[in-house]
Order: C-alpha cells, then sequence, then structure tokens
C-alpha cells in the first residue's frame, strides 16, 4: 500500500514537471501514428509483394508488431527515464539518499519517473493487439494467453533493463546499453522465423527480445502449446529475481561519488 | 549502551591510475593501472546515547568515508561498525528508519519542484500520518525560519534557504542519530548560526546523537564538547574539546592595540606566529610565558589596549595536521 502511494506521488510530480511540456507531447502523439503508420507500411510491402515472413499470415505478424510497440512504449513510458537516472546518480552521488530510505531501493530506481510521451505510443500498442488479435481470429483462451503473454513480455524488458543499468555501479556511464536494448526490440519486430539463423540464435539466447515479441504472439495464436504461457512465464519472473539479486549484488560495490 | 559503535573500521579503494596525454589516455584504456588507496584505517570509536561529537580532519582525512560505512552506504573492507544495535550495510528499514545524513555538497531536494513536494514523498517513505505530518513541517520551518519559501521550487532558493529545507527533509522522521557532513558548507554566518542552533535543540529535545564534520570550527564549538580527529585515515585524537586545547594548544593568544607604531620584528622574541599590521599586533605565547611576556609587552610598548583569549580552534587543528602525529 505504501508502495503505490509512493508511486502515486513520484508519478503525479514526474507528470506534473513534464506535461509543462505541451508542445513535446503533442510532438509525440503525431509521432507515436507517424511511426505507428510507417511500420504497418512496411508489414504491407512485404505482404503486397507476395512474401510471408517467416510462414506468417499478416494479421499474425501484426500481433509480433504490436508486442514490439508494447514493449517499446514500457521503455518510453517508464524503463529509459528511470534506469538513466540510476547511471545519473552514481555519478552524482545522489544515490546515497535513495540507499538511506527505508524503501526498496530496486523499486525507488524504477519507478521514480514517468515519461508521458510514451502514452500515446502505449494506446498506438494496445490498439494495434486488439485489432490483430481480432484480424487473426483470437479465440477467448487466446485473448487470455495475449493478456499473460504481454505481462510476461514487459516484464522481462524490464528486469533485463534493470541488469543492463545495474552494470552502472561498475561502469558509470554505462546507460547506452539500455537504448541498444530498445532498439534490438525493433529488430524483433517481425517474427523471428523470417530471419536467418544465427541473428535468430542472437535475439532468443543473448538478447532475449523473442520472448518479448514472437514468443508472445505464438502464443496467442496456439503456435505454441498453452503450457508453454507458464515457461514464458517462468523465465521473465526468472530475469526478474535475477534482477533483484544482482543489484543487491552490485551495490556491495557501490563505492559513492565523493564529497 | 553505545548508539554508535566503529570498531577497527576500515576502507581500501581501488583507484585507476593514468598519466596525463593522449599516450597516457591510449595506455589507460587497454591496460588500466589501478592501486589500492586507504581511505580509513583501523579507526576505532563509540558514541553514547545524545551525545554531539565533532569529527575532524583535513581534507581526504577519510571523515566522509566514515560517514558512509556507518550510514551503511558503503561496506567497510574490515572492522566492524553497528549503529543502534544494526550492522549498517545490511540497511535494515528499522535502522533506516532512525538515522539521518546530511551532506553540505548534495541535496536530495527535488530540484524542479517545491521543498513540499520532496516532503511528502519522505512523509509517505516514512509513513508519517497526515496530521503528524503536518505538525512536524510547521514546527521545524518555524525554528528554521522558512515557513515562505516551502511552496517555491527548489531550484529558486538560495544556498541558505536549501540547506535549511534540506535538513527539515533530512529530519522530518525524527531520527535518532544524525550523520553531518559539512552542514554550513558554503553558507553566510546568519545562515550557519541558524543550522547551528536548529540542530542543537533539535538534539537537545530528542536526545539525538549527533556525529558532526565541518571545517568552520565554529560550528564544532558551538555545538560539540567532545571531537574525534583523523588524518589520513587513522585516528589522532577522540577526548574533549577543552583536553585537545590543553594539550595542543599550549599557548594563549595575546592581542595588542599600540598607541604608536613599532618596528617590524619588534615582537618576534615575545611569542610565535606574530601577526603584524600597523598598530594591530596578534602573537601565540606558550602558558608558562604568559604572565612575564605581557608584562614586558606592558613595560616596553605603549599600550591602548590588550587581551588574551584561546587561539582560534582551526590555528590549533591546523598546527597539529601541520605536525603530522599527536
Amino acid at each position: 500500500m505504501r508502495y503505490l502511494r509512493l508511486a502515486g506521488i513520484f508519478w503525479a510530480a514526474s507528470a506534473a514537471a513534464r506535461m509543462e511540456y505541451r508542445a513535446a507531447f503533442a510532438v509525440s502523439l503525431v509521432a507515436a501514428v507517424v511511426e505507428t503508420a510507417g511500420k504497418l507500411f512496411g508489414v504491407y510491402l512485404f505482404y503486397s509483394n507476395g512474401y510471408d515472413l517467416g510462414g506468417w499470415r499478416w494479421q499474425e505478424a501484426l500481433l509480433v508488431l504490436g508486442f514490439a510497440q508494447l514493449v517499446d512504449a514500457f521503455f518510453i513510458l517508464l524503463f529509459q527515464p528511470n534506469l538513466r537516472r540510476i547511471s545519473e546518480m552514481v555519478q552524482d552521488g545522489t544515490l546515497d539518499f535513495v540507499l538511506l530510505k527505508p524503501v526498496d531501493g530496486q523499486f525507488w530506481m524504477s519507478v521514480q519517473q514517468v515519461g508521458v510521451v510514451g502514452f500515446p505510443y502505449l494506446v498506438t500498442a494496445l490498439a494495434l493487439l486488439l485489432f490483430a488479435g481480432s484480424a487473426s481470429g483470437l479465440p477467448a483462451g487466446g485473448w487470455g494467453l495475449l493478456g499473460v503473454a504481454a505481462v510476461a513480455a514487459v516484464l522481462l524488458g524490464y528486469a533485463v533493463a534493470f541488469l543492463l543499468a545495474t552494470t552502472s555501479i561498475w561502469f558509470v556511464k554505462i546507460f547506452n546499453v539500455v537504448y541498444f536494448l530498445s532498439s534490438m526490440i525493433w529488430s524483433a519486430q517481425y517474427p523471428v522465423q523470417a530471419y536467418a539463423r544465427p541473428f535468430r540464435l542472437f535475439m532468443t539466447f543473448v538478447l532475449p527480445v523473442y520472448f518479448m515479441t514472437t514468443a508472445p504472439a505464438e502464443l496467442a495464436l496456439g503456435r505454441a502449446q498453452a503450457s508453454w504461457a507458464w515457461a514464458l512465464f517462468a523465465v521473465a519472473l526468472g530475469f526478474f529475481l535475477l534482477s533483484r539479486a544482482f543489484w543487491r549484488f552490485a551495490l556491495r560495490y557501490y563505492s559513492s561519488a565523493s564529497s | 549502551m553505545s548508539v554508535v559503535v566503529a570498531n577497527r573500521l576500515s576502507k581500501m579503494y581501488q583507484v585507476a591510475e593514468k598519466e596525463p596525454g593522449l599516450a597516457g589516455t591510449l595506455r589507460h584504456f587497454v591496460a588500466r593501472r589501478y592501486k589500492q588507496i586507504a581511505a580509513v584505517r583501523e579507526v576505532s570509536f563509540e558514541l553514547g546515547e545524545g551525545e554531539i561529537v565533532g569529527f575532524l580532519g583535513p581534507n581526504g582525512a577519510g571523515k566522509t568515508t566514515t560517514l558512509k560505512m556507518l550510514t551503511g552506504l558503503l561496506y567497510p573492507t574490515s572492522g566492524r561498525a553497528q549503529v543502534l544495535g544494526y550492522v549498517p550495510h545490511e540497511r535494515r528499514s528499522g535502522f533506516l528508519k532512525q538515522i539521518t545524513l546530511v551532506m553540505g555538497n548534495k541535496a536530495q531536494l527535488i530540484w524542479d519542484l517545491p521543498v513540499l513536494d520532496t516532503l511528502r514523498v519522505n512523509a509517505a517513505v516514512y509513513e508519517i500520518p497526515e496530521v503528524e505530518y503536518k505538525k512536524r513541517v510547521a514546527q521545524f520551518a518555524e525554528m528554521l525560519a522558512i515557513e515562505d519559501i516551502l511552496t517555491q521550487p527548489v531550484r529558486k532558493l538560495s544556498l541558505g534557504q536549501r540547506m535549511k529545507a534540506e535538513l527539515l527533509a533530512s529530519l522530518l522522521h525524527h531520527p535518532r542519530v544524525l550523520f553531518l557532513d559539512e552542514p554550513t558548507l558554503g553558507l553566510d554566518v546568519n545562515a550557519q548560526v541558524a543550522v547551528r542552533d536548529f540542530v542543537r535543540s533539535y538534539a537537545r529535545e530528542r536526545g539525538a546523537t549527533v556525529l558532526l564534520t565541518s571545517h568552520y570550527m565554529a560550528d564544532i564549538e558551538a555545538l560539540a564538547e567532545r571531537v574525534i580527529l583523523i588524518h589520513e585515515g587513522r585516528l589522532l585524537f577522540d577526548g574533549g574539546l577543552e583536553t585537545l586545547l590543553d594539550r595542543f594548544a599550549p599557548y594563549k593568544e595575546v592581542r595588542l592595540d599600540l598607541a604608536e607604531p613599532a618596528p617590524a620584528g619588534a615582537f618576534d622574541a615575545f611569542g610565535e606566529g606574530v601577526d603584524f599590521e600597523g598598530r594591530s599586533v596578534r602573537l601565540l605565547v606558550t602558558k608558562e610565558r604568559l604572565t612575564g611576556v605581557v608584562a614586558a609587552l606592558l613595560e616596553r610598548f605603549e599600550v591602548r589596549d590588550l587581551t588574551v583569549d584561546e587561539p582560534p580552534l582551526e590555528e590549533v587543528i591546523g598546527r597539529i595536521f601541520a605536525a603530522g602525529a599527536v
């Protein structure tokens, strides 16, 4: 309850500061629509020329695109603005104040800011998922799996991003790796079956973006067994727990910028 | 029972060494060399309930590192720290709710928002009920005379106002142990006095234990009866301020106001550290020689005014550190 209240206070303050810049918000609204349209056009180009992406129908490929858009929206909304702060606060030493509070440090560093410009992206992602799901003729069970898979995909995206951002404790200026992860998600905006094998392996086992885009779509569409939903969830939860353990481990090496 | 315990506390840092120039930069990038720096070496002391202790040392002596180990921000390389019965680096909630760390050169206030926004966050963090929160804010704001600035964005405040607001935010949860690291850094005299008065009132009212570092000896003199001296990571002295002065400042400061200017060098035989400017003279005289020197000065010069006082603490400490050992 205290954590919910804290998140509410943080977001209200952060949104208030960012909503001051109305022009930036308006631009992001337009950008979200234009970017989404551009990506849809990309899928259209493939399919209008008789090419299919790894044996997926166009409406199914749109589902993969929807998951990529969803995870990316959370990057813009929460992960990037917050995780960037880890690097900044290690540099200027103000992480001290977070670590001195009787609150979970990982929670604080993950929810302190909200990038309101991510909201239009979230809305277009949800619209795309709804449209692609309907066009693919998802049954009721498929929608349920889609919901579970969406939560797992976002949780996994967060956990991997937090793991990478935590390395700031040692390397300080390392935040660009989070942007790298974000760009990798866009590399996985099409079904992985459409890619060459080495790249497929990389997206599955090195940077697990496969589990954030293609795998959730496979689940919702029934291309994978329903029990795989739990496997996907287990992967996400495993990474989340790993991110917590790694954060606690990293703090042993926190040297607190000197005064 | 001791509230704060440092038992042979040590902290080693690994620091990368880099030579200047492009070649040095390339070498630093390819094969980095490190050296071990001992920031704190086997420092031991204990603080009792309600004690206010001054923690002194030149820059780089290890004061802040010690404070950070005692607040749990840093893991000690060896030795043991204990505060209120807790091991600080375990950062248990019960421990963090009872301590605070104020740093004169770092701010926890949210830069773009009014002070009240940071206070609201802290009230939620420390689970302070609304009525109690308002009462505490009103009381502290009045003591610090900052009632009018709480609704202003932090970036619009002066340094003095910011530090007062910082103190308010740091003490809102009524901590039992205060670690204050240069809380008056850069403040003007009035703001320094206000901060000192506030800390003293708070500590007295709540029986809080305070460990205070400051470059302004007036802070130490006004607040602390006991001082701990640290130099190059080692503890040099731990005891009463009076004892420190007796042991390490066996001299008095004599100030003269002369009726006529005296020739340069006229006072060299009377004491050390002669400061001579027109008709004003200041010199340090050992306590044993004091009576004789004063009598000789009065006899030899036409003196309008003469005062004898303790030397400034800055000077005493400076001499101890310059000597290198105690």
